[in-house]
């Protein structure tokens, strides 16, 4: 099944006199399982796909089918509940609530959630979403740092706070904004391998990247250039990251001690 | 979103910036606490101006001389005899006829005082009328009044300065230059609603003073007790016929006497400080704007300061209401956190100002709850605005906010 269709996008902007083009004619489809890169230089208008993918802005020319539901007639409100239900965001940045507890931060979007369609309240009962945003929590490995701020918290392990937050609410898909960007190696390594097992239990996942190194642990490499799609491929020599992981840490063994301690100071 | 959620999220953001929230606060907690202590002030005097004309009698009624520029005084003791004689709504009646005057005595202690005050000629019925007791002694009787009597019943002030700690009755005194017998005493009344002191007087029989005293007809003002309080209607226009008919006045003329009941008189009294408790309270509610706009700066601070964080709830679905009510909960629960905070202060503060300095405040449940009512508007209207301006940003923009 498709979760995300697309055909004949364009996206152009008024930037003072000059019309900028940053889409002009996309058609990408996703299937459900799949785990797709998207990958070009600044300017391709990867940006632009990515917050059109989101539901955070909207294509000029075209349509976006997103899990069945055809999103051009949707207003803001509506753009809201499809971000609500259907997409995990996780962000270079990590993008946590500062001095929210990494429970309340995975909480988050079940607190806007609204079951029984749009206009009503969320009915989620207070002690159901607190158990939901702590097996999320669990599953991403961070079962005992419930109650750490984002502060307390490493560049990895916020990264996987976010990761749970985008899985919370059982979205149709996981939308990734360079999620390894703001990492070192080891924690980018933990990150992908999070992804893989994710979309080993059946998570489809959309991620951005300029790293091919990144790219090489999806499995399906989309190429931008210049606000179109210059080549769509599978990834031939697919890498596992819990492997790469393991070498990497078997391999700096002998650094690791030095680098808690700088950690821990 | 729960109203539960809201108050929630909002407490936490409020709680998270504890300084910050407690100084934006201080504006409506000084509007607040000002207001009602400005109206509690102005109803407390308001109100001991009401218990003591209510003091000054009981279903009190008065006939005085027209105010204004008419024609003069003409209430005689023969009006007082006719309403005693005629009206049914009437249970006692009383001419009253005063003048200042300089009284000297205690020339029994060999030290001879002078002091000036005020005689009033009235009638044995005055004390039922005006709730008056004697203390020590007697007040004179109907037949002292019919024979113009040299007797006189001191009020406390009067006895004290004359003869200080002795007991003044059955001692003599000369009011001008007539020669009084003391035979009673009057109890303290203390001050009235104006501040004078009730208890500076000299009481003699009214014909005594209309002959011996003031050397004129006509007299002061008539007072009297209605029967029941419900009858003073019934009372005052008995009154007004009975006059009307004693000066023989014209169908439709202007009345030669005014007729007025206690109500009206607090009214008269308390129109005044009505109008200076509005103003205190109009100056003090300008407080409670200005802590608005408090509000609203603090709150479009915030904003910005949050922009990220907006841009983060934006992303995982929360609609434009979900942020515009969040920042209005934050500034109504900021301002009625300061609305009680300056109830609660104002409490205290009347409170201190009636037990330890003396100023009759009196803090009404209205006035608590119009003061509350109004820092929850004042929330509402000052934090629209910055939260319209959060549920507009757009979220690409708010996301990448730095």
């Amino acid at each position: 099944m498709a979760i995300i269709e697309m055909s004949g996008i364009k996206r152009h902007y008024q930037v003072g006199e000059v019309l900028v083009r940053a889409i002009r004619g996309l058609e990408l489809s996703v299937e459900s399982g799949e785990f797709v890169s998207v990958m070009g230089p600044s300017g391709s208008g990867k940006s632009t796909l990515m917050n059109i993918l989101g539901c955070l802005d909207k294509p000029t020319e075209g349509s976006y089918v997103l899990d069945g539901i055809d999103t051009r007639a949707a207003g803001p409100d509506e753009f809201a509940d499809i971000r609500n239900q259907k997409i995990g965001f996780v962000f270079q940045g990590f993008n946590l609530l500062a001095r929210t507890s990494a429970l309340e931060n995975v909480e988050l979007p079940l607190f806007y959630r609204r079951e029984g369609g749009p206009g009503r309240g969320g009915r989620g009962r207070k002690g159901e979403q607190l158990e939901r945003a702590r097996k999320a929590l669990e599953e991403v490995g961070l079962g005992g740092r419930l109650d750490h701020k984002p502060s307390q918290l490493s560049g990895g392990q916020q990264q996987r706070v976010a990761i749970a937050r985008a899985m919370v609410a059982d979205p149709a898909f996981i939308l990734a904004d360079e999620p390894t960007g703001n990492l070192d190696s080891e924690m980018t390594l933990e990150v992908m391998s999070l992804f893989q097992e994710l979309n080993e239990r059946g998570k489809t996942i959309v991620m951005v990247t300029h790293e091919p190194e990144v790219a090489a642990y999806t499995k399906r490499v989309v190429t931008m250039r210049d606000g179109a799609i210059v080549s769509d491929r599978p990834v031939a020599e697919r890498r596992r990251a819990a492997e790469d992981l393991r070498a990497w840490q078997a391999e700096h063994a002998s650094l690791s001690g030095v680098k808690d301690e700088a950690r821990a100071s | 979103m729960t109203a539960a959620k809201l108050v929630t999220l909002s407490a936490r953001s409020i709680f998270r910036n504890k300084m910050r929230s407690l100084l934006t606060s201080l504006g409506i907690i000084i509007g607040v606490c000002s207001v009602i202590v400005m109206v509690a002030v102005g109803q407390g005097s308001q109100e001991q101006v009401k218990r003591q004309i209510a003091a000054m009698g009981t279903n009190l009624i008065m006939v005085m001389p027209p105010r204004g520029p008419q024609q003069g005084n003409r209430l005689t003791t023969a009006d007082v005899k006719k309403i005693r004689e005629e009206s049914s709504y009437i249970s006692a009646v009383s001419g009253v006829s005063r003048g200042s005057v300089t009284v000297v005595g205690g020339e029994g202690a060999g030290e001879e005082a002078n002091w000036s005050t005020t005689f009033y000629g009235v009638e044995p019925d005055y004390l039922l009328i005006k709730q008056w007791e004697v203390a020590s002694g007697e007040f004179f009787a109907d037949k002292d009044n019919a024979a113009r009597s040299k007797v006189a019943v001191l009020g406390t002030t009067v006895a004290a300065k004359l003869f200080g700690s002795e007991d003044p009755v059955g001692q003599r005194l000369r009011i001008g230059s007539q020669p009084f017998t003391v035979v009673g005493v009057l109890a303290s009344k203390g001050s009235s609603a104006m501040g004078d002191d009730q208890d500076d007087v000299v009481m003699v029989p009214l014909d005594t003073a209309i002959n011996r005293l003031s050397r004129g007809r006509y007299m002061g003002s008539i007072e009297m007790s209605a029967v029941k309080e419900e009858y003073m209607d019934a009372a005052q226009a008995e009154i007004t016929t009975i006059l009307r008919e004693a000066h023989r006045l014209a169908e439709g003329a202007t009345a030669d006497f005014d007729v007025m009941n206690q109500s009206q008189i607090i009214e008269t009294a308390s129109a005044t400080s009505k109008t200076l408790t509005t103003l205190l309270a109009a100056i003090a509610g300008v407080s409670l704007v200005v802590g608005g706009i408090g509000i609203m700066n603090i709150m479009l601070v915030s904003v910005t300061e949050r922009t990220r964080e907006i841009g983060i709830r934006m992303s995982v679905g929360a609609r434009r209401r979900d942020i515009l009510l969040q920042f209005l909960s934050e500034s109504v629960i900021l301002s009625l956190l300061g609305g009680v905070a300056g109830i609660l202060l104002a409490l205290a503060i009347a409170a201190a100002l009636d037990k330890l300095a003396g100023v009759p405040a009196l803090v009404q449940p209205g006035v608590i709850a119009v003061s509350a009512a109004f820092a929850a508007a004042v929330g509402i209207f000052f934090g629209f605005y910055p939260a319209r301006k959060a549920a507009d940003l757009y979220p690409i923009d708010a996301l990448r906010y730095e």
